[in-house]
């Protein structure tokens, strides 16, 4: 494995300028910071793909190449940690280019939006982004063969076809391999965008169906991948941190002296804390280096270090709790106000109020934050798992004083990223300590402890929601304020209120049909990194808004599903403009509306599909919810039992899933398990909780996580089936929202009794 | 000086006593299919066999593996419960990210070699300590199910 990747270094040289490449460019687009300066006349707006920075490239000579052995080369330009992007998007490009895949070799692209556009794995965008991108550039390839093959048979371009890794003349069945044909067609003029010839979607061979298998899944099973924690370079040092306890300190002084006669260990380097916002800088500390990890924990915990704790020393979950509280009880801004819900609220005879609590909750992806970099001839070369790498590259050229193209970052598998893998700061770390050893290849690793105590975790959240009542207990008002600390508080220092791309998941964009609808964001503070975790928002939003209702439906003794649909209305497609959603997951309103109608459908099939209203034996019962998320529609029906003893479990899920049309069905149902069960974990167990500053759970025994005797233990995932005249929507995100409050929702058919604060942990039991 | 065996093959390994074997597996032996995910014998990412019994290398010291057999997940697939259970997991699809496929690989091929029909409650049992955060449970049942069925074959 070293050999495989010890790369030369050279070819930095060759790639291109980025230009304005600040570090945090793409951010600041994202977040909508203030005061950055407008043009006077604007460009008309994009959406999609064309919106993220980097945009979409699609050069077919940059993502496919093939040899003179038939071998089909095919980038993957966007990070795999265990969707399946590897698979599924270049399974796109083989399908238009009539590869066998057999014959197709993926490669992994390294950081360079330049080159190969957005590469920003995050937000559920890579299929929705990249689908018609990778068709169109599978279809140029296409065309190129062929027209290499008319050329070498001196023949009508309009006689020959490609099928299956070979171009056919038809008239006469000579045939040409993709192998034999590489060199002529590497020499035929690229066909304009214009003339392209797409295929139609009933000859597709690989797209919608579930005849790929997973490209790394035989390494996978014999333990040969390479991983972000796997890299291995001749004369590297390992390296742990001992990083500021609390949020925003620093080092008053170490001594180093035990920590230095640990056998192995190499040398103690003070890592400066960096200012704030935090971005995606290292959180500073005391680094250790030795010939082998196990040498730099030793040597860590023989380190004596007197630490200033800052500003966030006395950052104290159920204090803060209080905060939430308080905030949420107050009038704030209005980020959402269609007719009058204040005023209705006011007059109103009947109103029901409830609020919703959900901590902190850290990604622990199995495989911890882990980077390997060194530095030669002052260009400098990374190995990590990342989500977003060329976010990595800005980041490591920013800290290191280089230029940006003297920077190469390597994309290695994930081992899981739900979002944490998206800030880089632990490569930043490894870089840092390279060029303090003098460009020496050096490997950060972070331990389970450092990965909970650090993450850029999941906000904490107060759902407060009234709503006044008709005297059929229908909603004729509905006021939410949605009380958390805001993501971009890690981008903007003191940033409070919900962002926009925050409120849009699920707080103002929801889809009911009550005519005075009121959202207010009030403002509190952040005393940790708060990082987006797989869904974000709409987890807290879903859990409020999802459950309410079905208190609301309760209330009016009414069946859930009934209620749920009335407040859905009528099908129709609401311009999420209308209901002050300015960012609609950067899609165009036009094209992504937020459609009830298939909202609708999802709710009837996962409830029609899980037999709701059957008849169940005690202690189980049914619990519905759904979430339009990442412009996916999602409605999930749970099973729970509930023992005497409060022990939960869970028979059976039932998701019905619309996603628009489907590249990869069997990742798209692996994917709607998985967040599933991370649903399932956070509404159990999931709890990252802060006293005097520091998280307190250190590990898997304090901080739990999922298991398989705790699963569900049935998952049965229902696909609306679409043509591609319907856009894509996500996948990797979009089903985790609804599973707390259908558990929740449940557990409360089941018992009678309302959970309102997550995780239930043992809220069941006494 | 340790010497160990690690996949059929003897090795001198220039490591403490008391290094856990994981470190002595991943940074010395450069086997990195056996993973690190939390030190404590919490999450099962580790898993190895020493002389067929699955432990977790993080907390074995390798003074504790010395004359065992220390099988790891690139060569578990010699053994024929370890290559049915690699196909059961290709043939379902089960891994997502992958990183703690090689220890539930270990962890299953375990149980199968000692029991080759298991019940559901035999695999709870068997895997409780394997942590996936994918979520690839149900597929990792079915798997185990299926491997044993071709097993008996």
């Amino acid at each position: 494995m070293s050999q495989e990747l010890v790369l030369d270094l050279p070819d930095l040289s060759r790639r291109r300028l980025l230009k304005g490449m600040g570090l945090a460019t793409g951010l600041a687009l994202t977040i909508g910071v203030n005061g950055l300066v407008r043009a006077a006349v604007e460009e008309p707006k994009k959406y999609g793909g064309d919106a993220m920075p980097g945009g979409l490239k699609e050069d077919v000579l940059v993502f496919v190449s093939i040899g003179t052995d038939g071998i089909v080369n095919i980038v993957a330009h966007r990070s795999e940690m265990g969707q399946g992007v590897r698979t599924s998007l270049p399974l796109v490009v083989a399908d238009e280019l009539e590869a066998d895949w057999a014959r197709v070799n993926v490669v992994q692209a390294e950081g360079n939006e330049a080159r190969y556009g957005n590469q920003n794995t995050d937000g559920s965008r890579s299929m929705r982004h990249h689908f018609e991108p990778m068709r169109r550039i599978g279809a140029t390839a296409r065309m190129m063969l062929e027209a290499a093959a008319a050329a070498t048979w001196g023949v009508p371009v309009g006689e020959v076809q490609a099928r299956q890794h070979q171009v056919i003349h038809k008239p006469s069945g000579k045939t040409l391999g993709y192998g034999e044909l590489a060199t002529a067609a590497a020499k035929i003029p690229v066909p304009a965008k214009a003339q392209l010839k797409l295929k139609p979607a009933s000859e597709f061979r690989y797209i919608g169906k579930q005849n790929t298998r997973n490209v790394d899944g035989q390494k996978i099973v014999t333990g040969t991948t390479h991983y972000g924690i796997d890299t291995r370079l001749e004369g590297m040092l390992y390296a742990v941190v001992a990083r500021p306890p609390v949020f925003g300190g620093k080092v008053k002084s170490f001594d180093a002296s035990a920590a230095l006669k640990v056998p192995g260990v190499a040398k103690v380097i003070e890592l400066q804390s960096s200012s704030l916002p935090p971005l995606f800088h290292p959180l500073g500390g005391i680094a250790v280096l030795a010939s082998n990890t196990w040498a730099a924990i030793k040597g860590r915990e023989a380190l004596k270090i007197d630490w200033d704790h800052g500003a966030n020393a006395a950052y104290d979950s159920p204090a803060f709790r209080k905060t939430l509280e308080d905030a949420a009880r107050k009038p704030a801004k209005a980020v959402r106000n269609n007719g009058d819900a204040a005023g209705v609220l006011a007059k109103s005879k009947q109103i029901f109020a409830a609020e919703y609590y959900q901590p902190h909750i850290a990604h622990s992806t199995m495989e911890p934050p882990a980077a390997t970099v060194r530095i030669v001839n002052d260009k400098c070369e990374a190995w990590a798992c990342v989500q977003d790498p060329q976010a990595t590259v800005n980041a490591l050229a920013g800290h290191l004083g280089f230029k940006p193209e003297n920077v190469r970052v390597n994309v290695t598998l994930l081992g899981g990223g739900f979002g944490r893998k998206s800030k880089p700061d632990f490569v930043v770390e490894a870089a840092l300590l390279s060029q303090a050893m003098d460009g020496k290849p050096v490997k950060v690793t972070w331990t389970r402890e450092d990965d909970l105590h650090h993450d850029y975790f999941h906000t904490v959240s107060l759902e407060r929601i009234e709503a006044a009542l008709d005297a059929k207990g229908v909603p004729t008002a509905w006021l939410h304020r949605t009380t958390a600390p805001t993501i971009a508080s890690t981008f903007v220092e003191n940033a409070k209120g919900g962002a926009p791309f925050e409120l849009g998941m699920g707080a103002v964009n929801l889809p009911f049909n009550i005519p005075n609808m009121r959202v207010e964001s009030p403002e509190v503070p952040a005393h940790t990194r708060i990082g987006w975790f797989r869904s974000v928002s709409n987890i807290p939003h879903a859990f409020a808004t999802q459950s309410f209702v079905a208190e609301l439906a309760h209330k009016a003794k009414r069946d859930h599903r009934d209620y749920l649909l009335d407040l859905l209305g009528p099908a129709r497609k609401v311009d999420p403009d209308s209901i002050s959603d300015s960012w609609n997951y950067g899609e165009s309103p036009g094209r992504y509306p937020l459609d009830t109608g298939r909202m609708r459908h999802v709710v009837e099939l996962a409830t029609q599909k899980a037999g709701w209203g059957r008849k169940l034996p005690k202690g189980h019962g049914l619990g519905l919810a759904f979430c339009y998320s990442f412009v996916t529609y999602v409605a999930a029906v749970v099973e729970v039992v509930v023992g005497d003893d409060g022990e939960i479990s869970i028979p059976r899920v039932d998701i019905a899933v619309d996603c628009g049309p489907q590249v990869n069905p069997d990742r798209i149902r692996s994917q709607a398990e998985g967040a599933c069960i991370m649903g399932a974990s956070l509404t159990l167990t999931g709890e990252i909780s802060f006293k005097n500053g520091v998280a307190q759970q250190s590990n898997f025994h304090e901080y739990q996580v999922m298991r398989i005797e705790e699963a569900p233990r049935e998952i049965r995932v229902h696909l609306v089936e679409h043509k591609l005249d319907v856009p894509l929507g996500g996948i990797g995100e979009p089903v985790t929202p609804t599973i707390a409050p259908a558990i929740c929702n449940a557990i409360f058919a089941a018992t009678g009794k309302r959970i309102r604060t997550l995780p239930i942990r043992d809220q069941l039991k006494a | 000086m340790v010497t160990l065996d690690i996949n059929g093959k003897s090795q001198q390994l220039d490591v403490p006593n008391d290094m856990p074997l994981l470190w002595a597996i991943r940074d010395i032996a450069q086997l990195t299919g056996t993973k690190f995910g939390c030190g404590m014998a919490l999450c099962g990412a580790c898993t190895v066999h020493l002389d067929s019994e699955p432990v977790r290398a993080c907390v074995t010291p390798v003074s504790a593996a010395v004359g065992k057999k220390i099988t790891t997940v690139e060569a578990v697939g010699e053994d024929k419960v370890g290559k049915a259970v690699q196909a059961a997991w290709l043939e379902l699809g089960v891994a997502q990210c992958g990183y703690c496929q090689a220890g539930q690989i270990m962890s299953a091929t375990a149980l199968l070699r000692s029991t080759p029909n298991p019940t559901d409650e035999d695999i709870d049992e068997a895997m409780s300590g394997n942590i996936c955060r994918c979520g690839t449970y149900p597929r990792i049942r079915e798997a185990i199910k299926l491997a044993a069925k071709e097993g008996a074959k």
